[in-house]
């Protein structure tokens, strides 16, 4: 279970994060939507710990993320983000990009690690390019070798940050299609998106924020067919 | 007006011995190399250290190595320390020069591999669960070689073509200076430099090729 409590974030005199309070329970979805600038992906970095939080706490199956005592690489290993710019590894295969972090972080052998990465790479659809250097591949396909890269890690959580804005409008939906195939596997996820519709669609919870404050969150339909906030009445009426 | 008779007979005829000197020339280049690379990761690191003398030290060596003619470096390690009561060998004080000379470009070579690698791929590594040390090794390192690389193999061939000023301080085993005393001897000049400097270019010609040949292997991607 992640719990975020009263988690304030600010870079320089920004205050970003205004006091964020928000339960994710194994096996939800929950995705978070929001103007530009309203602090979404600062919420996702503060999570694993890329980032520090300024006042309050956020704790990951009870071991609290930025404690001075807590392992961070240890911990990463349980929570996968994905970026909306995929990052691959420009100078390694597409396998080898996979099984990196299951050899050296977890240790694992070449074998077990090849097997676990082929494993990821077939469930994205990619089992055809094993061999194939990154920058050869469509940003969609890219992108989900970025999600198989930290599905191999055996995660218990993942954090997605808009991982479809970056690319073609023709790409979205095969990339969605593995968000989804991932949340009906059980998968607790935090999706940050800009997809309306696959919010509605796969979340358990939908989480509306504004301007550092989670100004409204609940199931799909309040959120998308009965906003309460004006706000959020407002941020919806201008994507649609 | 133009009465000079060329005689290459007599300048062939010293061919291996100028051989024997470009072999003395590739080894000092060689070596140069090495020991600038060493010096190089070295003042690298200095720089990345935080510490204020160690980055000094680092950069007032890569501003005297790319801002002052390679022949004042050599002279350096040779008078210049000998002054000091460090009294190199010329074939020492060059192997000085030029690696001081390549360290400062090769440095400055990888601080900008270093810049064009972006900061999120540092990110990717440590939000899979690598420490820093550990991105740094498997994603950022590898992909900096592939941008010093060429620059580095250009540095090479300068190497090679700054031993020649070993002369100015009394080299004489190395292409150049054993042109020069044949030279001196015999007063064959156009016809014993224009040969050393056949051979100096399919040495650097060579490198170069070996250079690509080897980069092809190791860059895939
Ligand atoms: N490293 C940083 N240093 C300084 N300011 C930052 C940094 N990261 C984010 N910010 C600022 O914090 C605010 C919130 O940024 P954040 O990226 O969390 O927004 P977002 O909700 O993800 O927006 P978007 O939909 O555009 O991705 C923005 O004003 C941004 O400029
Ligand atoms: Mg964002």
């Amino acid at each position: 279970m992640i719990e975020i409590e009263n988690a304030h974030k600010s870079f320089g005199n920004l205050e970003v994060l205004k006091g964020i309070n928000l339960n994710v329970e194994k096996g939800e979805v929950v995705t978070i939507i929001g103007g530009s600038g309203s602090g979404k992906s600062t919420l996702l970095t503060c999570i694993n710990g890329l980032e520090p939080i300024n006042a309050g706490r956020i704790r990951i199956d009870g071991t609290e993320v930025h404690a001075k005592t807590t392992d961070l690489n240890k911990l990463r290993q349980r929570v996968g983000i994905v970026f909306q710019q995929w990052n691959a590894f420009p100078h390694l295969t597409v396998l080898e990009n996979v099984m990196l972090a299951p050899r050296k972080v977890l240790g694992l052998s070449r074998d077990k690690a090849e097997e676990i990465a082929v494993k990821q790479l077939t469930h994205v659809g990619l089992h055809e390019k094993l061999s194939v250097y990154p920058n050869r591949m469509s940003g969609g396909q890219q992108q989900r070798m970025a999600i198989a890269r930290a599905l191999a890690m055996s995660p218990e959580y993942m954090l997605f940050d808009e991982v479809t804005s970056a690319l073609d409008p023709m790409l979205v939906g095969e990339v969605l299609d593995t968000l989804k195939m991932l949340a009906e596997e059980g998968m607790t996820m935090i999706c940050v998106t800009h997809e309306m519709a696959f919010a509605r669609d796969v979340s358990d919870r939908v989480a509306f924020f504004h301007q550092g404050v989670m100004a409204e969150i609940g199931a799909p339909d309040e959120i998308f067919g009965s906003p309460r906030k004006p706000e959020t009445q407002e941020f919806l009426g201008s994507v649609r | 007006m133009f009465n000079y008779t060329f005689h290459w007979n007599q300048a062939l005829r010293a061919l291996p011995q100028m051989l024997d000197g470009a072999l003395v020339t590739l080894q000092v280049a060689v070596l140069s190399m090495v020991i600038g690379l060493a010096c190089a990761i070295a003042l690298t690191g200095f720089r990345l250290s935080g510490s204020r003398i160690l980055s000094g030290i680092a950069a007032v060596w890569v501003e005297v190595a790319r801002n002052t003619p390679a022949l004042f470096q050599i002279y350096m390690a040779h008078f210049g320390l000998g002054n000091f009561g460090i009294h190199l060998s010329p074939y020492a004080a060059l192997l000085a020069g030029i690696a001081f000379n390549n360290a400062g470009y090769l440095a400055e070579n990888f601080r900008g591999a270093l810049k064009a690698i972006p900061e999120t791929q540092t990110r990717a590594g440590r939000s899979l669960g690598m420490n820093s040390l550990q991105a740094f090794r498997f994603i950022v390192l590898p992909q900096m070689l592939r941008v010093a690389y060429l620059p580095a193999t250009n540095q090479m061939v300068w190497a090679i073509l700054m031993t020649s000023l070993g002369v100015t301080v009394g080299m004489n085993t190395d292409l150049a200076g054993v042109t020069q005393e044949l030279n001196a001897r015999s007063f064959r000049t156009f016809e014993f430099f224009a040969i050393a400097a056949v051979i100096y270019y399919f040495i650097a010609k060579a490198v170069t090729l070996a250079a690509r040949a080897l980069a092809w292997r190791m860059f895939r991607y």
